[in-house]
């Protein structure tokens, strides 16, 4: 019998066997939701492992309140399609201080409602396990990060003292407090991901299809005025372009590009001529030189 | 292979084509190895340069990183595109191995940069652990190193059979070519018997670029391939379709009583609807009735595919277990032997109890003998009392519960597994199958009319292991002898196993190193077990300062029998006691090695009985460990009459 396994098939293979690896070897896994194309993907890979049953995971979003309207709807229409056990958290300190991106900076609104909402959640649930859709190719730290990546009591990650991870035989055993991120997606490129969702027909988020969209020019960047929050500055005006997104997070943090693509096939053709990283529409990534490993360690996915 | 694409595409047609023919590519893992600054993330940063995958804003971060840590003048320093963390960036080093992904026109890659520390050798195992190939490199100006032959002998230890000698820096000594065959010479003679299957050795620079995508002309004397062209065209096709069907089973998948699927990825082999399979580890045969899969049922599937079998039988099958052909069943032992990498500061210690993990199962395991430890330099076989970081060595192992596997040779995914540490539950060592022991197989345990619970029931009693721990001169042996003499005189069968007395005979062969000390605890452990098993109680007296020496005496016996006793006395009261005028000499460094001197000793966390002896008479403590003793015994009478009809 000769049937090779296509490049998609042998990814594919590779995060099913991860999702199947964690829910035999922990006893309480969650899985981040973050609504984006990655979150989608790994979302229907999850789907795949556990076929016929569903996922034996809840799927926990941690909303920040500043995410794009579209992408909160079409979270809770995928959560009812398909049935899973959707937790939303808030970190209500920050929403109670009013932690926002344009008063506070990226920064401080990130690590507040991200990175310490993020911990709360993992704290509140006594979650063991939390699978991310990060992918290697994303960005240099992520580059050096395992599939299974330990994180001690405090959810910091040590990046210069990790475990070695040998062939597909998994390091799953920690103590009490401590847990593991798991990335089923390390292995996959950003053309993989958009390659498999055009093969699988996934549904995602409308925003990475081009549209003629409220936009408004700032630090170099288009953001979308996604609610009447977003005050404009002195000479700013608020233009309809035609644009789309390559990433999606927090509204006013994520720069849309202009674009014509209103098809996955035209996206996956965009993307082949593209000149610039996806993370380049993260506003977060800029804010100083290693700036994802310091999130990271700190608790960042 | 973003400039193929380059101008703007007739949409949906073109991208079509071109993700077809994405689809068709092969995928080649390679590693980057070798010794400290021979350019290794140098030569990624320049195949990912050359192959277009450096984005504009990564290309201006990276010209900005360069000025504030570059070690290249004026030029990009490509180390730093790889060089992902901090710490690595500040220092100039690579510390973990980062992967990174590019494609031409012919085949996709994942790289994996490894560091070339010696220190960080278990992150270059990392990386290669799921490579085909490696590119070892050389500085020309330096020639084979000892970290050369340490990631070529773990290379060939972890499976990889096809390696890149790229000589690089061939810039700096004139593109002479008698360098470059003096080290290709070199090379050869070193790696004779490591089991490679092509060795293809390349001069060139990584930082301008000769002979990596580009034929260099500063050589006109070599004729061989650029390594991109070798890289497209090297066949490392193991055709793990082609060995038997092997299947872990990972996950048994049972959301209701109508469905029991039992999930995992194929191993090696291919699978089809009605085919026979055995259960490895009992035997027991039946069929495969459904292959599923979401979307709908395969008719067959292969290797390196994650699948859900269901069977026609309700066979016992669990995580761990594997279904394998009937007619090339693996091995199922508990003993086999096998060559482990180790990784952690804490040395392999033969005796001590590790958790071992291969792919889906997990069971403990202890080293029973280190058979010799390899010279990486020369390969020697040297004897060794234990494994040290980065060491490679070939050791016989012992499971408490037998495995199924293949030796690693014949099958890289059933023949691999790794150690854990019980304690930090650290990923210590990595181990690759030889062969399963013959004893294994050969020796069945005997079953005996007498049990356990008759012989007890003869002497009126319940065993009992009191495993007393503590420093020397603790008074360990003073309470030990008092509570058996008290045991005694109530009618209980007892002995007492002492640390001095068994040293002067059983023990006689052992001294007072890590090593020896383990094995020290093995043997009295494995003693005081037989006893309990002859129904006595067992007072075991012994410093025994490893936490992981006493946990593995504790799994050895049953639930509820062994019982630690924490004699529990500060260093400074035991060294003013000093009975035996030992702590005087220890601390004058007369006496190596010394418990509490300059030997740690871990203190348990939960014993059973803690006694705090300051202050307290060890008659007080005897009737503490007495009514312990009645206490469980009660308990127990209970559970059975009320368990038992």
């Amino acid at each position: 019998m000769t049937i090779a396994l296509t490049h998609l098939q042998r990814l594919e293979a590779e995060s099913i066997h991860i999702f199947r690896e964690v829910a035999a070897a922990f006893s309480k896994p969650v899985m981040l939701y973050s609504v984006g194309k990655d979150s989608s993907v790994l979302m229907h890979l999850a789907m795949k492992a556990f076929y016929p049953a569903k996922p034996p995971f809840p799927f926990l979003h941690v909303d920040t309140t500043w995410k794009f309207r579209e992408m909160i709807a079409f979270r809770d229409q995928m959560a009812q399609k398909l049935g899973f056990d959707l937790l939303v958290h808030v970190n209500e300190d920050g929403v109670r201080d009013n932690i926002n991106p344009f008063d506070h900076g990226s920064n401080t609104h990130t690590h507040v409602m991200k990175t310490v909402a993020l911990r709360q959640a993992l704290d509140k649930y006594g979650f063991d396990a939390a699978f991310g859709g990060a992918r290697r190719d994303e960005e240099k730290s992520r580059a050096k990060e395992r599939i299974f990546s330990f994180r001690n009591a405090q959810h910091v990650w040590d990046p210069k003292n990790q475990r070695p991870e040998m062939w597909k035989i998994f390091n799953t055993r920690i103590a009490s407090g401590e847990s593991i991120r798991v990335f089923p997606l390390s292995n996959w490129t950003e053309l993989d991901i958009w390659q498999y969702i055009l093969q699988e027909n996934i549904p995602i988020v409308p925003l990475y299809f081009a549209k003629e969209r409220p936009v408004v020019e700032r630090d170099g960047m288009l953001i979308l005025k996604d609610d009447d929050r977003m005050k404009l500055r002195p000479g700013e005006t608020v233009e309809n372009r035609l644009v789309r997104f390559r990433t999606l997070g927090c509204y006013p943090l994520t720069g849309a590009i202009e674009s014509d693509a209103d098809t996955l096939e035209a996206i996956v053709g965009e993307m082949l001529t593209a000149r610039t990283s996806e993370r380049q529409g993260r506003l977060i990534d800029r804010d100083e030189a290693g700036s994802m490993e310091k999130k990271k360690r700190e608790g960042y996915f | 292979m973003r400039h193929i694409m380059a101008k703007s595409l007739a949409p949906t047609d073109s991208v079509r084509d071109y993700l077809a023919a994405q689809e068709k590519k092969s995928l080649l893992r390679f590693l980057t190895c070798g010794s400290v600054d021979d350019g290794k993330s140098t030569l990624i940063g320049r195949l990912l340069s050359d192959t277009k995958q450096i984005f504009e804003d990564q290309l201006a971060a990276l010209e900005r990183d360069s000025r504030k840590h570059g070690t290249t003048g004026d030029d990009i320093d490509f180390a730093l595109l790889v060089d992902g963390l901090e710490a690595e960036r500040e220092q100039g080093i690579t510390i973990d191995v980062a992967y990174r992904f590019f494609a031409t026109p012919k085949r996709k890659f994942i790289v994996a940069d490894t560091p070339g520390h010696e220190q960080y050798t278990r992150n270059m195992a990392t990386g290669a652990s799921t490579a085909d190939l490696a590119i070892v490199l050389i500085d020309a100006r330096q020639g084979v190193l000892r970290q050369t032959r340490r990631h070529s002998i773990i290379a060939s230890l972890l499976g990889i059979r096809h390696i890149v000698l790229a000589v690089n820096k061939i810039d700096l000594v004139d593109f002479d070519q008698a360098v470059f065959d003096r080290i290709v010479e070199d090379y050869g003679q070193f790696s004779r018997d490591l089991g490679f299957h092509t060795i293809v050795p390349i001069p060139m620079s990584a930082r301008y670029g000769d002979n990596v995508s580009g034929r260099s002309d500063n050589m006109q004397w070599y004729s061989g391939p650029t390594l991109i062209e070798h890289l497209e065209t090297v066949s490392v096709e193991e055709a793990a379709v082609e060995l038997p069907f092997r299947f872990p089973v990972q996950y048994v998948n049972r959301p209701n009583l109508d469905f029991r699927g039992f999930a995992g990825t194929i191993a090696s082999g291919a699978i089809a609807q009605g085919d026979e399979v055995v259960v490895a580890k009992s035997g027991k045969s039946s069929h495969v009735k459904r292959i599923v899969a979401y979307g709908g049922d395969l008719k067959q599937a292969v290797a390196g595919q994650a699948i859900t079998l269901v069977l026609d039988d309700e066979v016992e099958v669990s995580r761990g277990n594997m279904l394998v052909s009937p007619a090339a069943r693996p091995q199922v032992a508990d003993q086999f032997a096998a060559n482990i990498v180790w990784f952690d500061e804490h040395a392999l210690l033969p005796g001590r109890s590790y958790i071992l993990r291969t792919e889906t199962d997990q069971t403990s395991a202890t080293v029973t003998d280190l058979k010799y430890r390899i010279n990486v330099n020369d390969f020697a076989h040297e004897a060794a009392k234990s494994l040290e970081m980065n060491e490679v060595g070939i050791c016989n192992i012992s499971t408490r519960a037998p495995i199924a596997f293949d030796p690693f040779a014949e099958n890289r995914t059933t023949g691999a597994f790794i150690l854990i540490d019980r304690i930090s539950n650290a990923t210590v060592g990595a181990g690759m199958i030889v062969h399963s022991l013959r004893r294994a197989e050969n020796i069945h345990w005997q079953s005996l009319d007498v049990g356990k619970r008759v012989r007890a029931d003869i002497k009126n009693q319940r065993p009992a292991v009191f495993w007393f721990t503590g420093l020397s001169g603790s008074g360990k042996s003073t309470i030990a002898n008092l509570f058996e003499k008290k045991l005694f005189a109530t009618g209980r069968h007892t002995y007492i196993l002492d640390g001095d007395n068994v040293r002067h005979g059983l023990n006689r062969d052992l001294g007072f190193t890590d090593a020896d000390r383990v094995e020290n605890i093995r043997r009295v452990a494995e003693v005081a077990k037989l006893m309990a098993d002859a129904g006595l109680i067992v007072i075991v007296s012994f410093i025994s300062p490893f936490s992981a020496e006493r946990r593995m005496a504790r799994e050895l016996m049953a639930d509820g029998e062994f019982i630690e006793v924490f004699v529990d006395t500060p260093f400074g009261e035991c060294a003013r006691r000093d009975p035996k005028g030992l702590y005087a000499r220890a601390l004058n460094g007369e006496i190596k090695n010394f418990t509490g001197v300059d030997s740690p000793y871990e203190a348990p966390e939960k014993p059973e009985i803690h006694l705090k002896t300051l202050g307290r008479s060890a008659e007080e403590m005897v009737d503490a460990l007495e009514h312990w003793l009645n206490e469980r015994d009660i308990a127990e009478d209970q559970y059975d009459s009320g368990g038992g009809i």
